[in-house]
C-alpha cells in the first residue's frame, strides 16, 4: 500500500453539480479499488499559466490516498477516458512528501477550526 | 597636478565571493512541493526559465528535485513554460 497523491483538472464549462459528480466518480473509482483517501481538496477554479484545449481557466481537485499499485493503471485509464479531464498528474509520496503532506493537513485543519 | 591614480572615497568595492549555500540544507527543508507556484518561483527567471546552481548556490541534490517540481507544476499550468514577466 503506497501512498499517492493525484491532482487533475476538469474543465470550467461544467455545471456545479456536474463538477461535483466527476469528482465523486473518481473517488468512488478509488474506494472500490480498495483505496483509502487520506485528504481530498477543491481548489476550484483557477486561471491555467497558459490555455488548455482552448480554455484559460480549470478547477483543480487533489486527492491523497493510500492505494495498491495496481489501481494507479485503472485511475489513470479512467481519466483519459473521460472527457472532462483535460490534465492530470498522479504522483507517489515518498516518505519525505508523506510528512511533508501530513504537515500540510494538519495546518489546514488547524486553520479551518 | 593631482596624482596620477585616483583615490575613491571609500575603497572600491571588488564583489567579495559571497559564499553561496543552499538554503534547503541550511534551512532543513526536505520535500520541495510542486503545488505552490509561489514558491518555486524563486528559482525561475523573468521568463520561467529554471536559474541555473551558480545562481541560485542550491546542492545537486536539490536542484535536480527542483526541476522535477518546476516541470511537475508546469505540467498542471501552475507555472507557465514560457512567459516574458514572470515577476
Amino acid at each position: 500500500m503506497n501512498q499517492y497523491e493525484t491532482v487533475f483538472i476538469l474543465t470550467p464549462v461544467l455545471s456545479e453539480e456536474q463538477m461535483k459528480e466527476a469528482v465523486e466518480k473518481f473517488k468512488d473509482v478509488l474506494a472500490k479499488g480498495g483505496a483509502e483517501i487520506l485528504n481530498e481538496e477543491l481548489w476550484g477554479l483557477k486561471k491555467l499559466a497558459y490555455p488548455i484545449e482552448k480554455k484559460s481557466t480549470g478547477f483543480y481537485v487533489m486527492v491523497e490516498f493510500k492505494a495498491e499499485p495496481a489501481l494507479i493503471a485503472k485511475l489513470e485509464t479512467q481519466y483519459r477516458r473521460d472527457e472532462r479531464v483535460i490534465r492530470y498528474l498522479t504522483v507517489k509520496q515518498e516518505k519525505y512528501a508523506a510528512e511533508y503532506a501530513e504537515k500540510r493537513r494538519n495546518k489546514q485543519a488547524k486553520k479551518e477550526d | 597636478m593631482a596624482n596620477s591614480e585616483i583615490r575613491y572615497l571609500t575603497p572600491p568595492t571588488v564583489d567579495t565571493k559571497k559564499k553561496k549555500y543552499c538554503r534547503f540544507k541550511k534551512s532543513g527543508i526536505k520535500y520541495i512541493d510542486y503545488k505552490d507556484p509561489e514558491f518555486l518561483k524563486k528559482f525561475l527567471n523573468e521568463q520561467g526559465k529554471i536559474l541555473p546552481r551558480r545562481i541560485t548556490g542550491t546542492s545537486l541534490k536539490f536542484q535536480r528535485r527542483v526541476a522535477q517540481a518546476v516541470k511537475r507544476a508546469r505540467h498542471l499550468a501552475l507555472l507557465p513554460f514560457v512567459t516574458d514577466m514572470m515577476k
